[in-house]
């Protein structure tokens, strides 16, 4: 790895923002995400205008990728290459989606929550870390940080 | 329209954006959370990975220090849900790949045919769920 530290220092600065607009965003609410997904009931638009927002700021990131030959402080980009919609990334993201919807909470906004030291959602970190390790321990070997989506 | 209801949203959803161009462009990796809790939980690029975690915990501290408040958190799922539902989202998000930041933010912004599909499918999932959660009322 080159620049090892300024790495560091990006990938708190760029955790802290991530965190910071969650916070701002009103989605470590599970009650709003829930909100979200019931689109038979009363249903809250907010995490269109959520992920509208990112994905079109994140677009932008994309452009100027494509027009590099590298990372600032990396040899090359890492990332997914694998381009193939299989019976495993379905499987998967349909189990996340039940969850996601059972709680309310996703990765980010529950791993955000930690430092508030709310019981329920720490509860749910814990559980979805067993769920991570039992995953890549039983069912999958070590994978490489390059096929990580 | 009251649309300014939505300018947090929107703003907030902005910011992530903006964490994930800047993770991107200086380190070339992409922000996928679950991606990079199940990296260090495996003990894999463990510096990078404790120092985003870090960061994203720090967030609603900022948030508190320059809001004066706390963001408001609403769990209304009970015990059992809750641990149910960890465990499904960190076997899932695994399994699947990625969750709604790697899918999500920078799956979609890539066009990402993979993403799409899991985008599609989580949300699918997640709309099933919580209509079931509201039919059995609770």
């Amino acid at each position: 790895m080159k620049h090892p530290y300024a790495q560091l220092a990006v990938a708190l600065v760029s955790g802290s923002v991530f965190g910071f607009g969650l916070s701002l965003s009103g989605m470590l609410n599970p009650q709003r995400v829930q909100g979200f997904l019931d689109i038979f009931g009363a249903w809250d638009p907010s995490l269109v205008f959520v992920l509208g927002g990112a994905v079109a700021v994140a677009m932008l990131g994309i452009q100027i990728m494509r027009i590099s030959s590298h990372p600032i402080l990396e040899p090359v980009y890492h990332v997914p290459t694998n381009k193939k919609v299989d019976s495993t990334l379905i499987l998967g993201s349909a189990i996340f989606g039940i969850g996601w919807g059972l709680g309310g909470l996703c990765p980010g906004p529950a791993v955000a929550l930690l430092s508030m030291g709310l019981v329920k959602p720490t509860v749910f970190v814990v559980c979805m870390v067993v769920g991570m390790q039992v995953h890549d321990r039983l069912l999958r070997t070590r994978r490489g940080t390059a096929t990580a989506n | 329209m009251e649309m300014y209801r939505y300018l947090p949203a929107l703003i907030g959803g902005m910011l992530i954006g903006l964490s994930a161009t800047m993770f991107l462009l200086f380190n070339g990796r992409v922000a996928g959370i679950s991606g990079i809790v199940g990296r260090l939980a495996q003990g894999v690029n463990t510096g990078l990975n404790a120092a985003f975690v870090a960061g994203l915990m720090l967030g609603p501290i900022l948030f508190h220090g320059l809001a004066g408040r706390w963001p408001v958190v609403a769990v209304t799922s009970s015990w059992p849900l809750m641990i149910c539902a960890g465990f499904l989202v960190g076997f899932g998000t695994r399994m699947g790949s990625g969750c709604t930041s790697g899918h999500g933010v920078l799956g979609l912004a890539r066009f990402s045919r993979r993403s799409m599909a899991a985008v599609v499918t989580f949300l699918s999932t997640g709309v099933a769920a919580v209509t079931i959660l509201r039919i059995a009322g609770l």
